[in-house]
């Protein structure tokens, strides 16, 4: 009996061992090493010295850094408003189509994917500058031309363009799940479409809000291509941050001290957000 | 109370309601009885406002109900998912279409409480729907239904979810409700039994139409088409045509005997209609005897015959036997043929059963079979017999375990009032 299952479990590990080897070589053993560089100090020439100090930690709370986390937040915290704005009238309305235009729509939905992030982010560029496409379309009125690219407003137009679908698909899942007969329930009992919203659509589908909300904060938080290319490079968000720091001042220490300050915060809010939806 | 004129739904090509009407009364209990795919949900929904008609009108108490949306319609639906809300208490659930009329939240927490009270679930206010059973599941959505004290309750298919013990404690329930509420109760179902056991009166649904509406006993008893005589409880069905004097021309058979329905004048190409448990059945190895007491042609003898006749299980009961020996005299033989013609007057089913009972004592019977297939059901056995000449094996019912055994010849009889000859349907 313990024979067979030590087999079977043996038989277990041999399939599962390209994948552990993968995960272990390539992403514990990174986080480990910039998890321990956090104690160290910089050298003076970039690379580190192996000396313990906590300075990193103290550093990091500087208002000047937190002032950058704080960009970060706003900036992440209005693209998934957004995304959760736009996002949720489009998921409910694919996921109430007939059949194949439910398939069309998913496969619309999906598709920029398909094209390589960079070239896309240069198409915005495109759309957004000076003499760009939007703004001839002003010209047409009479308007503008406007600033449109290198601010804030750009970098959110790009982080909302990359990461809706992100949003409109947790939502889809969710709100295609739902029991259509529980609307026709709430409206049988007298409820109104926005009172059977609120009280039965709304708080039935928040898990697949607060995943879509996961997946869109996330990677907008932590994005440093977008705010480099669209926001002109004026806009500093944590990534551009962690990014000069390993890159640029060559201080890895200081730039693993940051990098592992995001993900912690980032790990923090997946278990609020999986501690949510369970209750929910 | 509520009158559904002409109404008509199709989708694409599939016609899901052909010209309905039904008109059904203040505080009735009214079943939409048909196999899935008849039309009887869609009309269902039409009447809650989930669906439109394509035409046709509905109308409660003289309002016009299709003009009003869903939410204002006083109309509840019972879902037959009951479609309770999964992040709500039962309480809360129940409370749902309170607070929609603006309520007082005292009266609306003093109803709830009552309402589930009267459901029997007082005491799981606090919980989910997911932590109760089916019944109990089905109880609140039965009590959010009825608690807006709704002029109109709509069941789809209510209790089909259900196990069969809850199932039955569950019907007494609707129909102690329904009398306690005195509110009017629509349900729809495609389980005969259950349309049988609640409703007041039934509507019969095919194919986007209602065959017939009766009641229940006039149903069983008087199909007035071949798909709701198959459709509501077993039944065996012989074609033909009509005959003179009633019953049924076959070409095998004979006149088979059978009362008419109004519409059914001689000639027409018919049906005719015999219950299983309607069909009695004899021996027929134990008919020598007999035969030789019909020769006798005395009354007492056939009567003795009768008895003498190895009666396996009989629902024409001993009186009939008697009938059977006061009419035998020398010609009851030849009576036995042309049963049917006997007339439609009160004395037509006598003579029909005495005609049958004498067929016994000719040995000859309406029809002859042997035992296909015996299935006991506790407390009625159903016999399956092939009757060479008939398509379909013949259902017969009898009290009981049956003491036949597959193989045994036997003879088959009914009386005229039994049976019934409608018409053959054309659809």
């Amino acid at each position: 009996m313990t024979t067979s299952r030590g087999r079977h479990r043996l038989g277990a590990l041999v399939f599962l061992a390209p994948g552990l080897t993968y995960i272990v070589v390539l992403v514990l053993v990174p986080l480990a090493l910039v998890l321990s560089f956090t104690f160290f100090q910089r050298g003076r020439f970039g690379g580190v010295i192996y000396e313990f100090t906590t300075e990193n930690f103290a550093r990091a709370i500087d208002p000047l850094y937190l002032g950058v986390v704080g960009t970060s937040l706003k900036i992440a915290a209005l693209t998934t408003l957004i995304a959760l704005a736009l996002g949720y009238p489009t998921a409910y309305l694919i996921a109430r189509l007939p059949r194949r235009w439910k398939t069309i729509a998913l496969i619309a939905i999906v598709l920029p994917f398909w094209t390589n992030f960079i070239i896309r982010m240069y198409a915005w560029i495109i759309l957004l500058n000076g003499p760009g496409l939007v703004n001839s379309g002003f010209e047409l009125f009479g308007l503008g031309p406007y600033e449109l690219l290198y601010n804030q407003g750009a970098i959110v137009a790009g982080l909302l363009y990359s990461y809706l679908p992100l949003m409109v698909l947790p939502l889809y899942a969710a709100i295609e799940k739902l029991d259509p007969q529980l609307r026709e329930a709430s409206a049988n009992l007298g409820a109104s479409g926005f009172t059977t919203f609120r009280r039965v659509t709304l708080p039935l589908t928040l898990p697949g809000v607060l995943t879509g909300s996961m997946f869109v904060f996330v990677p907008s938080f932590a994005n440093f291509v977008i705010p480099e290319m669209l926001g002109g490079g004026k806009t500093l968000m944590v990534g551009n941050l962690i990014r000069n720091e390993f890159l640029k001042a060559r201080d890895w220490p200081f730039g693993s001290t940051l990098a592992t300050a995001l993900v912690a915060v980032l790990v923090l809010l997946l278990l609020a957000q999986a501690w949510a939806a369970r209750r929910a | 109370m509520l009158k559904i004129d002409g109404v008509t739904r199709r989708f694409g090509d599939v016609t899901a309601l052909d010209g309905v009407s039904l008109e059904i009364g203040q505080g009735e209990f009214f079943a939409l009885l048909g196999p899935s795919g008849c039309g009887k949900t869609t009309l269902l929904r039409i009447i809650a406002g989930f669906e439109t008609p394509d035409s046709g009108t509905v109308t409660l108490d003289g309002d016009d109900l299709l003009a009003a949306p869903p939410n204002r319609r006083p109309i509840s639906l019972m879902f037959q998912s009951y479609a309770l809300f999964p992040h709500m208490t039962v309480a809360r659930n129940v409370a749902y279409g309170l607070e929609q009329e603006k309520l007082p939240r005292q009266g609306i927490r003093k109803r709830v409480g009552e309402v589930l009270e009267t459901v029997g679930l007082a005491e799981h206010g606090d919980r989910r729907p997911a932590q109760l059973s089916g019944g109990q599941r089905q109880r609140v959505a039965l009590a959010r239904s009825i608690v807006k004290r709704p002029r109109l309750l709509l069941l789809d298919e209510p209790l089909s979810a259900l196990d069969k013990k809850v199932r039955a404690d569950m019907q007494l329930e609707l129909k102690r409700l329904q009398h306690e509420v005195g509110i009017t109760f629509v349900v729809v179902t495609h389980d005969q039994e259950e349309a049988m056991s609640l409703a007041d009166r039934i509507a019969v649904f095919h194919n986007g139409r209602v065959c017939q509406v009766d009641e229940p006993v006039a149903l069983y008893e008087r199909p007035r088409t071949p798909f709701v005589a198959g459709f509501v409880g077993a039944s065996n069905l012989f074609e033909g045509t009509a005959g003179e004097g009633g019953g049924l021309s076959t070409g095998g058979f004979g006149v088979l005997p059978g009362t008419p329905l109004p519409d059914v004048a001689p000639g027409v190409e018919a049906l005719l209609c015999v219950r299983p448990e309607n069909i009695a059945l004899t021996d027929a190895d134990a008919d020598v005897p007999a035969a030789d007491a019909a020769e006798v042609a005395d009354a007492a003898d056939a009567a003795d015959a009768a008895d003498a006749a190895d009666v396996v299980d009989v629902a024409a009961d001993a009186d009939a036997a008697a009938d059977a020996a006061d009419a035998g005299d020398a010609d009851v033989a030849d009576v036995a043929g042309t049963a049917g013609r006997a007339g439609d007057s009160v004395g037509a089913s006598e003579a029909g059963a005495g005609a049958g009972g004498a067929g016994e004592g000719g040995g000859d019977g309406l029809l002859r079979g042997s035992v296909l297939d015996v299935s006991f059901y506790g407390g009625v056995s159903h016999l399956s017999i092939d009757v060479p000449g008939h398509p379909k094996p013949v259902l017969v019912a009898v009290q009981g375990a049956g003491a036949v055994r597959p193989g045994v010849k036997v003879r088959l009889d009914w009386d005229a009032s039994d049976a019934v000859v409608i018409p053959r349907d054309t659809r």
